[in-house]
């Protein structure tokens, strides 16, 4: 009688432990593993563990390689901090990459027009003052009319990405010297706006950085007024509203913050590694942080996780391209398994699946 | 208790054992009873007592965890609402279950008829058949957005009896009708069990169970107490059975000597984004010592007029909302937003109709939201949390609110804990007026009797009071004065000592001669 | 502006227009149930390789392509690909209940990574950048309207002469229009976008009206990517994810046309005639232009008129905000996810 009782229901469960929480999403990392070394043996017919032994040397075989390693987590770290404020809001920033590529952008006009004509420190905390206010001027229209006529902020900061890159366009075309649609490396014989070595070490200032910012955004959203003010828009408008919080303002604000974060990544990228721009600056870093700081619930602890294991796997996969001959679009098809992954470890923290035989018991 | 036999064929639905938890908690444990064809079965029970949840199982919304369900004597599994409409079971929600932009007709054929061929004017037909038949009157081109909620409430049963339904469900039916409503949806209601339907009515009112059911079944915390004939019980033993204790229902209603003025609210007008006048050339004044009742069916204009006081909604040119206080002298209050009034320091509090989307941070712990309109306070750019933490804990321990800890999100405590939060948080504040919207929805008769005595206290204390409410027989035995609201105007300012519910009840829908 | 130029650019606006019309109705669909799918431009992408796949190694195989077949097989393997891909969305969105957005981005992202990747491939199966061309496939795809397409001189040059799928999309469009507003199956589905709570209570199977939608939505979006390598880029492939850049104005589109179908046939071209506006500057405005930006060459000058689809796009999204008529907003439950016993 009762065999039409569904043979799966899903059950409503966001009081599981701690552990099991990590639990489950350990083994979803392993699972996407999995599936990624099986991806990689469908096309190209290796053996796995070789591959991955390929993956671990593509980023830690050497000083230099950790090195870059952690580099790039940080960069990924910032800008999914950069966003972390908007998010909180619930405002969906997925214009972090025109937010980086101007603030790059400017780094670089900088570097072009007036390297050599004042002293190193003094360019780079222009170039940094600057790179962040163009990020934030990238984030400030989509929040201005967010705030006026709440327009979809989705799309309004989508689109100016594609803004910013023909902004680039042009501006690659006009200091291109050769007319070969690239600017170079910039200053490569002065340095002037290159980050210094500290310690000997070319990339500390790019981690202090991401440590600074990481550590003052926690503190801002946690600690201060306008902190409070951001999490209470977030979570209701209407208890924002009778508060006595201005919304327009803080929408405004906060984009403004969270912009001219995503700028200052720009400016690392620019000043601290690539030392060029391109359209290829931000490299889709922007929506993977999106998806990073959404994956991480905005917690910056988790953010370095996720943002480390997804270095991992790019520079595993761009490893294995070069040692078996592949293209490095596998790197993305790879951190694309491993954040379904995770997105799919969500369900089963907050969910439990309930089969018919256990309901007789 | 009674017991009927599986082969009773009067026997519409018999439920055993029904248990049903979400998460930790356990909304119904092991309940059983019977509904028969030709009655009125009222479903009684405290906000949280499982009624709704219960009868949820039934349409096919939620899936038991445990126990059978039988129709007419066969066993069945209800997995999804369109197994409870073959089945004949048909729910109207508390929450209508409507589409805004859907006309009526639409929404009435929604679901049904899975033919490409959209044939309206056989729809229509029928519909009009059954309008006939149970004396119904409804607009079947109106979109559901242009309704009262009576209407809305028509359309839902309609659309329950076009589907064929011989069992009806109907949640809290009469909690945002008009006594006259209330009195032509009673007359449909036994119309409906003359034509041989069983009826069941979600309720915690003790009058309308009196008035319309044969049999009542309580439900308390859960679990089944047991069905009693209504010719054969009075409202005190069903208190009894529903509370599991003697209660005293009367509401205090002490007269305060001393009076002073302490708003004076002149021809204020609010227009809402569409354009509607919600609020229209309203004029009156408030004492301190009172409790003024705002009376109207829902959506009269209640919520805009509080929240345009509040300096949450933007009064027109012309409007004037005066404070005075002993205090902080006369202030001007139209013009001022939220913020300028909490700065100033003028003592407004207001507990707002959506506690968890308004006047609190469903995420945020205790101390949070304490925090919420003080946040500001302190030198600096960061919060001080210290002194909200102390307030947090006056008010957990005065108003007995069971949380886990002072963080403990507010979201997940039950409803009567996150109310007393919210107004704890307003009267900690030593208010000179104190505003509730809606202030006991959904909580249970201890929470609110626990909030109807804090509300007198504070009246006591010299607080002008203002409560809007639905329930009219509460309203009545709590105000000292009654406005009522119709179509945002005041209809009539009246005695709370010596008005009359069927007054009140035409005042809330017939505009007075030129007014 | 010369006549001809006109021409050039009208029909160059068509076929930018009919890619981001595939994209836009097939989003719609998605949306009319309440999903925002995010990963629709990586469904085009992968809609373009599937159907590129399919027609090169059909190609490769035999000496004298059948175009009946090219065309059957390339559909075929679009459709495939597309519908998984939006099985897979809806996979994580309504069956695991995850973000639309997180997953509808990370569906572009995965997209366009196999795209590329595969791409990759198949241009160094075949010989190197530029090599790839599966030419019989592309033109099976060109075929035109018979008789409309010759006969009628300028008429046709400007009506007929486009591909077949030009026409197929433009019918769509107004089916899928009626199929909303006229038929049961259309007042459910957009019972589902609007309250997924009332649909549910009233019957109808939620989930799998949004399974339906974004499945049949992502396949339709994905014929998008098809007709870009078969028609717009006539056959060939370069890992610039050109599809994906068109994706996100068909995405955009959707708010445009204000979730009516029938209003993509005519927003599509708007878009293509923006798209391409760079092209037909005339040389009097430009060199003003120039002189302004103190720029030498007029290729410069290019980069910046690019943006203006995407600046069109901007004033649209504001405009539509500005102005609130109940009739034109975006379905009441989009990008919410919908669980039974929710409290």
């Amino acid at each position: 009688m009762a065999n039409k009782e569904p043979l799966i229901r899903i059950r409503k469960k966001d009081d599981r432990p701690l552990y099991q929480k990590i639990l489950i999403k350990i083994v979803f990392v392993v699972l996407a593993l999995l599936i990624a070394a099986l991806f990689i043996n469908s096309v190209t017919k290796l053996n796995p563990l070789d591959v991955y032994a390929s993956m671990f040397r593509g980023a830690f075989s050497t000083k230099r390689r950790i090195w870059i390693t952690i580099r790039d987590t940080c960069l990924l770290l910032s800008i999914a901090v950069g966003l972390t404020p908007a998010f909180r809001m619930k405002f969906w920033n997925t214009g972090a990459e025109g937010q980086i590529l101007i603030g790059g952008l400017v780094s670089a006009a900088m570097m072009i027009y007036f390297g050599g004509k004042m002293p190193n420190a003094v360019l780079l905390v222009v170039m940094l003052v600057l790179s962040m206010v163009a990020g934030a001027l990238w984030g400030f229209l989509p929040a201005f009319f967010k705030a006026k006529f709440n327009t979809n902020e989705t799309l309004f900061t989508l689109m100016m990405n594609y803004v910013g890159i023909q902004v680039i366009e042009f501006f690659v075309d006009v200091w291109d010297k050769k007319q070969s649609h690239s600017v170079g490396v910039i200053n490569s014989e002065t340095r002037a706006g290159w980050f210094p070595s500290v310690f000997g070490q070319q990339y500390l200032i790019n981690v202090l950085i991401v440590v600074i910012v990481t550590a003052a955004v926690f503190i801002y959203l946690n600690y201060s007024k306008h902190g409070y003010e951001v999490t209470v828009t977030g979570e209701s408008e209407s208890t924002a509203r009778y508060s006595g919080i201005n919304v327009p303002k803080v929408i405004i604000r906060t984009m403004l913050l969270s912009g001219a974060l995503c700028g200052l990544a720009g400016f690392t990228e620019v000043a601290g590694i690539s030392h060029t721009i391109s359209t290829q600056t931000s490299g889709g870093r922007g929506f993977t942080a999106i998806i990073v700081a959404w994956l991480a619930k905005l917690n910056p602890f988790i953010m370095v996780i996720y943002s480390f294991l997804i270095v991992f796997l790019n520079k595993g996969a761009v490893q294995i391209a070069s040692d078996f001959n592949l293209n490095e679009y596998a790197s993305d098809t790879i951190t694309g398994i491993l954040l379904f992954c995770i997105l799919a470890s969500e369900f089963f923290t907050s969910y439990q699946i309930v089969f018919r035989h256990k309901e007789e018991q | 208790m009674e017991r009927f036999d599986d082969m009773d064929n009067n026997c519409a639905i018999q439920l055993k054992n029904i248990t049903k938890s979400f998460g930790s908690v356990k909304a119904n444990q092991h309940v059983s009873f019977d509904i028969r064809k030709h009655e009125v079965l009222a479903i009684l029970g405290e906000n949280g007592s499982g009624k709704t949840t219960v009868m949820n199982m039934l349409a096919g919304i939620y899936y038991p965890d445990e126990g059978e369900i039988f129709v007419n004597g066969k066993q069945v599994t209800i997995k999804d609402p369109k197994d409870a409409f073959d089945l004949g079971i048909g729910m109207i929600h508390q929450h209508y279950k409507l589409i805004d932009v859907f006309t009526a007709l639409e929404n009435i054929v929604l679901g049904l008829e899975p033919e490409e061929k959209n044939d309206m004017a056989a729809a229509r037909k029928k519909v009009n058949d059954i309008c006939e038949r149970y004396g119904f009157e409804i607009d079947l081109d109106m979109k559901v957005y242009d309704m009262t909620v009576s209407q809305k409430q028509t359309l839902e049963i309609i659309k329950v009896l076009y589907r064929g339904a011989d069992i009806l469900i109907l949640d809290e039916p009469t909690a945002v009708l008009t006594p006259q409503e209330i009195t032509k949806l009673f007359a449909i209601l036994k119309n409906m069990r003359r034509d041989g339907k069983a009826i069941v009515i979600i309720t915690h009112k003790l009058n309308e169970v009196m008035e319309i059911s044969d049999r009542v079944t309580i439900l308390r915390k859960g679990e089944y107490i047991g069905t009693v004939n209504t010719s054969e019980t009075n409202e005190n033993e069903l208190t009894e059975m529903m509370v599991g204790e003697k209660i005293v229902l009367d509401i205090a209603r002490d007269f305060v000597e001393e009076k002073h003025k302490r708003l004076e609210v002149k021809h204020l007008t609010v227009i809402n984004k569409d354009g509607k006048r919600v609020v229209d050339d309203v004029t009156f004044d408030l004492f301190s010592g009172e409790v003024l009742g705002i009376a109207g069916i829902s959506g009269s204009g209640q919520k805009e007029l509080l929240e345009a006081i509040m300096g949450l909604q933007k009064p027109e040119e012309g409007s004037s909302v005066v404070y005075y206080s002993t205090a902080h002298g006369v202030h001007e209050l139209v013009g001022l937003s939220t913020r300028e009034i909490i700065s100033h320091g003028l003592h407004l509090a207001f507990v707002p109709e959506d506690r968890l989307g308004m006047g609190l941070v469903g995420n945020m712990g205790m101390t949070d939201n304490v925090m919420l309109k003080r946040y500001r306070k302190g030198k600096g750019p960061f919060l001080h949390r210290s002194q909200p933490q102390q307030m947090a804990v006056k008010i957990r321990d005065e108003l007995e609110v069971d949380t886990p800890s002072l963080d403990y999100p507010v979201r997940r405590l039950s409803g009567g804990n996150v109310q007393k939060v919210l107004v704890g948080r307003e009267i900690n504040n030593k208010p000179t007026v104190l505003m509730t919207a809606y202030a006991v929805r959904g909580l249970d008769i201890n929470t609110s009797y626990a909030i109807y005595n804090l509300l007198n206290e504070q009246k006591k204390r010299g607080v002008a009071v203002v409560y809007v409410g639905e329930d009219l027989d509460v309203l009545m035995a709590l105000s000292d004065r009654i406005l009522v609201l119709c179509n945002g105007r005041v209809n009539g300012i009246l005695d709370g000592r010596t008005a009359v519910k069927e007054e009140v009840g035409l005042l809330m829908t017939h505009l007075k001669e030129g007014n | 502006m010369t006549g001809q130029s006109l021409l050039a650019w009208i029909s160059a606006a068509i076929t930018f227009g009919t890619v981001i019309m595939f994209g836009c109705i097939g989003e719609t669909l998605n949306e009319k149930a309440g999903g925002l799918n995010l990963g629709t431009p990586g469904v085009m992408m992968l809609g373009g390789i599937a159907s590129l796949a399919g027609a090169f190694f059909y190609e490769n195989v035999v000496t004298a392509p059948n175009p009946l077949i090219c065309v059957i097989i390339s559909l075929l393997c679009c459709l495939l690909a597309c519908s998984l891909a939006g099985l897979l969305y809806g996979f994580f969105t309504i069956t695991l209940r995850a973000n639309q957005n997180v997953t509808g981005l990370t569906l572009t992202m995965i997209g366009t990574g196999i795209a590329n990747f595969f791409g990759g491939s198949l241009v160094k199966l075949s010989g190197g950048v530029g090599q790839i061309n599966v030419a019989a496939t592309s033109r099976a795809f060109k075929v035109g309207i018979p008789v409309l397409s010759t006969k009628l001189g300028i008429v046709s040059k400007l009506l007929f002469d486009y591909g077949w799928l030009t026409y197929v999309v433009l019918a769509m469009a107004f089916r899928m229009q009626y199929f909303f507003n006229k038929t049961r199956t259309g007042l459910n589905l957009r019972a589902v976008g609007e309250n997924p709570a009332t649909a549910d209570a009233a019957g109808i199977n939620v989930t799998k009206y949004k399974y339906a939608a974004c499945t049949i939505g992502s396949a339709i979006a994905g014929i998008g990517g098809l007709y870009y390598v078969m028609d717009y880029v006539k056959g060939t492939w370069s890992n610039d994810s050109g599809i994906e850049a068109l994706g996100w104005l068909a995405v955009a589109l959707v708010i445009f046309t204000s979730w009516k179908p029938a209003n993509a046939t005519w927003g599509a071209y708007l878009f293509g005639f923006c798209y391409w506006v760079y092209l037909y500057i005339p040389g009097s405005i430009s060199n003003v232009l120039m002189k302004l930006f103190k720029v030498q060459r007029s290729t410069y000058m290019q980069n910046l008129y690019k943006m203006i689809p995407y600046l069109v796009t901007i004033v649209v999204l504001i405009l539509v905000s500005s102005r609130k008529k109940r009739e034109n907003q975006a379905p009441a439950s989009l990008g919410i996810s919908y669980f039974r016993e929710d409290r």
